[in-house]
């Protein structure tokens, strides 16, 4: 007999399906809530804006805040557009065809469940977020926001016992004003970019948390944030100030249901660390992907940083981005207090025609300011991976010290995977280390784990998460088992 | 147990494999030995379900199923195990974590309820002192920055953990010093039951003086042009393989 493809076909096993042929597992999280919505029109301008603050009941100097952002927003527009430097392809993002508010119309007062409308509940039980107290993991207090707007926080009262203010943006905004005044815009101003801008402007709800001075906080806080209407987009703003020797570890996770239309997600976040202060801040981003054909899918463009600006401080990001069709972030850390430090552990997944530009901004100034980048990227069917990162040390960051890594795994081989770090080092006394690599889950892998049992999904979710585990170790206990399942779930059908 | 036919297995375009017969039976340890390249691991690799090495003709039985219809993992959970002649690292996977998933899927499959992570790492330990391997192996990467006689030494202690039907070890010995030899030599020999089989590939009389084969096979450019006892093995070390070669001509046959 020869060697012919009816011989191979009749003496081997039947080889499984190559990746196109592989149909993704069902986004679990795809489902929509009927439930009555108070939505303002499409459309951004000024009396839409003036509409979200009255809707919020704001004070005055709320509003003139987002006025002027959205002055800064209409220049950048004009001028310059969307960002295209990006490693990204998308089309222009029609901002007068989105609505800006979308809120479920029995508005819950937010000190008791028993108000919150129960399929809203309902919502966030099916997502696996319980919110009632005696249902949770305990440990984790969760500020649960539902499109526009925060539909519960739970264990505000055991928080603030301690000090700890945790709660929705917009009751910060009212009852706290001194402290947002203080801290709001002070990492990311307005006009620092064009979908901060816009978010500044429009932005509608998020968590606000403020830790004391020398206060551990004793549970994990914790937003899940759910896009539900369509043609909506979610901006949402967070605000997380830890005062001098406080600590606090923060986790945020998110989903939306399927839709075949793009929606937008711009969102900022801000954080301050004082002098001795720790916040960690961690992400699970599951937003709804796409088809595998690429359509739908959330745009996922948000500018989140952290300024150390005490001394001894500590930041530290940790992301596991898997879903969102787009991902447009660089959680960053400016380093103003000496011996301060930075963190950023990542893990960017992009599977069939996702694409995802993230990376993270470490600007030293203080003295012997200390940062670490740990990068994974994994690229699998079509998805493209850009890890883009700056460090930059300023003249007067004497002896600061950075550690960047970059490790790329890639699967089968229509994907694709690039590293743009920049370094700019303006002190002689300072250094930048920068290590990268680029490997493939080989054949003879996936052999190995198969010849011991393992079936090939559960052979890639092997090699995978070996490769994320330095980033996974860094996660809060109850986010690193999601992870872990999640990873799995986004690489399905991967390899052939 | 195993039963193989005119098995003929090709790999890019060329045949490596030209028309093997052999038959083991449970309880029994084969020796193949054979030069470089003549197909030994060929032969290992697609018992075990490499996919890049395809059968072209022939048949291959294993407990009366047939055995090349089996996906890898199957044929693995059935009771199949090869040590690797050039064991994989997989970075960032703890060797325990790894051996328990394998453990509990073969369990799964068997019906038998799985272990816990506390269960198993007792009979991890159990098994490592058997095997005299460092517990600090158990929580390092599987082979990742391994001794080429620490990766071998490891796949033998995977097969002691798994507990296989079907035992195929291609160049377990090679690269392994003295003492480490005995250490694998015993724990093949602990596995020998009446109900299991060893087929054992190798370059050298040496590990055959710990395990006493029934069977030897020499395997000459994809054909076993001889097979015999365990003295068979002594006079391939004093002839070489010249010998069989030029014996070739003569019926194979035990
Ligand atoms: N993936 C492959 N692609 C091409 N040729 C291969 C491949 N694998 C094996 N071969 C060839 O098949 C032949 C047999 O190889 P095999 O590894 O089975 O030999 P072996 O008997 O195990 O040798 P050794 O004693 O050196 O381990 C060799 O000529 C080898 O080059
Ligand atoms: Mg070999």
């Amino acid at each position: 007999m020869a060697i012919t493809d009816e011989n191979i076909k009749l003496h081997n096993p039947t080889p499984e399906p190559g990746v196109e042929e592989l149909v993704s597992r069902e986004y679990k999280y795809g489902f929509y809530t009927d439930i009555e919505q108070d939505k303002a029109p499409k459309g951004l301008n000024e009396d839409i804006i003036r509409l979200i603050s009255a809707k919020k009941e704001e004070p005055e100097f709320m509003l003139e805040w987002r006025l002027k952002a959205f002055s800064h927003w209409l220049k950048m527009a004009k001028e310059e557009g969307q960002p295209k430097w990006a490693n990204i392809h998308y089309p222009e993002i029609n901002y007068q065809d989105i609505i800006y508010y979308a809120a479920p119309k029995k508005k819950p007062k937010l000190d008791s469940l028993d108000q919150v409308d129960p399929e809203l509940l309902k919502t966030f039980e099916k997502l696996g977020i319980p919110l009632e107290e005696q249902k949770m993991l305990t440990g984790v207090a969760v500020d649960a926001v539902f499109d526009s707007v925060s539909v519960a926080t739970t264990f505000k009262a055991k928080l603030a016992e301690l000090g700890i203010i945790f709660c929705s943006f917009s009751e910060a905004v009212q009852n706290h004003p001194e402290l947002v005044k203080k801290y709001l815009g002070t990492v990311v101003p307005p006009n620092d970019n064009f979908f901060a801008a816009l978010n500044s402007a429009v932005f509608t709800d998020g968590s606000f948390c403020y830790v004391p001075k020398g206060v551990r906080c004793p549970m994990e806080l914790s937003t899940y944030f759910r896009i539900n209407a369509a043609d909506t987009g979610q901006f949402e703003r967070t605000l997380i100030v830890a005062d001098e020797g406080a600590y606090v570890s923060y986790m945020e996770g998110c989903t939306a249901p399927m839709r075949d239309t793009n929606q937008l997600h711009a969102a900022v976040v801000e954080l301050i660390a004082l002098e001795g202060a720790t916040v960690k801040y961690s992400t699970i981003q599951n937003w709804y992907a796409g088809d595998k054909e690429g359509k739908g899918g959330i745009f996922n463009f948000v500018t989140k940083r952290g300024k150390c600006l005490g001394k001894n401080s500590k930041i530290s990001w940790t992301q596991v981005e898997t879903g969102a069709a787009i991902t447009w972030k660089y959680p960053g850390v400016i380093l103003e207090g000496e011996n301060s430090i930075g963190e950023f552990y990542s893990v960017a997944v992009t599977n069939n025609y996702q694409q995802a530009d993230t990376g993270t901004k470490m600007i030293h100034f203080g003295k012997n300011t200390k940062s670490t980048i740990v990068s994974k990227g994994i690229s699998a069917g079509h998805g493209n991976n850009t890890y883009r990162g700056l460090v930059k040390m300023q003249p007067r960051a004497k002896g600061a010290r950075n550690y960047t890594q970059c490790d790329s795994l890639l699967i089968g081989d229509k994907c694709s995977a690039n590293t743009f770090p920049y370094i700019e080092v303006q002190n002689s006394s300072s250094s930048a280390e920068h290590e990268a690599s680029t490997s493939r889950i080989s054949e003879d892998q996936i052999f190995y784990c198969k010849q011991r049992g393992l079936n090939t999904e559960n052979a890639i979710s092997m090699v995978v998460n070996g490769f994320c585990k330095e980033v996974f170790r860094e996660l809060p206990m109850e986010f690193a088992v999601e992870a872990t399942k999640l990873l799995s779930v986004s690489l399905d059908g991967s390899v052939g | 147990m195993l039963e193989i036919k005119n098995l003929r297995v090709a790999v890019g375009g060329k045949e490596i494999l030209k028309g093997i017969n052999l038959s083991v039976n449970a309880g029994e340890v084969h020796a193949v030995m054979g030069p470089n390249g003549s197909g030994k691991s060929t032969l290992a690799q697609v018992l075990a379900g490499h996919p890049t090495f395809q059968v072209i003709e022939g048949e291959v039985t294993y407990e009366g199923r047939n055995l090349l219809e089996m996906m890898p993992e199957d044929r693995a959970k059935e009771g199949v195990f090869m040590a690797f002649q050039y064991p994989v690292e997989i970075p960032g996977v703890s060797n325990a974590y790894f051996l328990r998933s394998a453990y509990n899927e073969i369990r799964k499959h068997r019906g038998e309820e799985e272990l816990d992570a506390m269960e198993f790492l007792k009979l991890l330990r159990q098994r490592a002192k058997l095997m005299n391997i460092d517990e600090s192996l158990l929580n390092r990467p599987v082979n990742e920055g391994f001794s080429g006689g620490e990766k071998k030494k490891n796949e033998v202690f995977q097969m002691a953990v798994l507990e296989p039907k079907l035992a195929i070890l291609d160049e377990t010995d090679s690269g392994l010093d003295i003492d480490a030899l005995k250490v694998v030599a015993e724990g093949v020999n602990q596995l020998r039951r009446p109900e299991r089989a060893t087929v054992l590939i190798t370059h050298y009389q040496r590990i055959l003086n710990y395990i006493t084969p029934d069977y030897v096979h020499v395997l000459v450019d994809g054909k076993i042009v001889r097979s015999g006892g365990k003295e068979l093995a002594l006079e391939l070390e004093e002839k070489g393989y010249d010998w069989v070669r030029e014996k070739e001509a003569v019926p194979a046959g035990a």
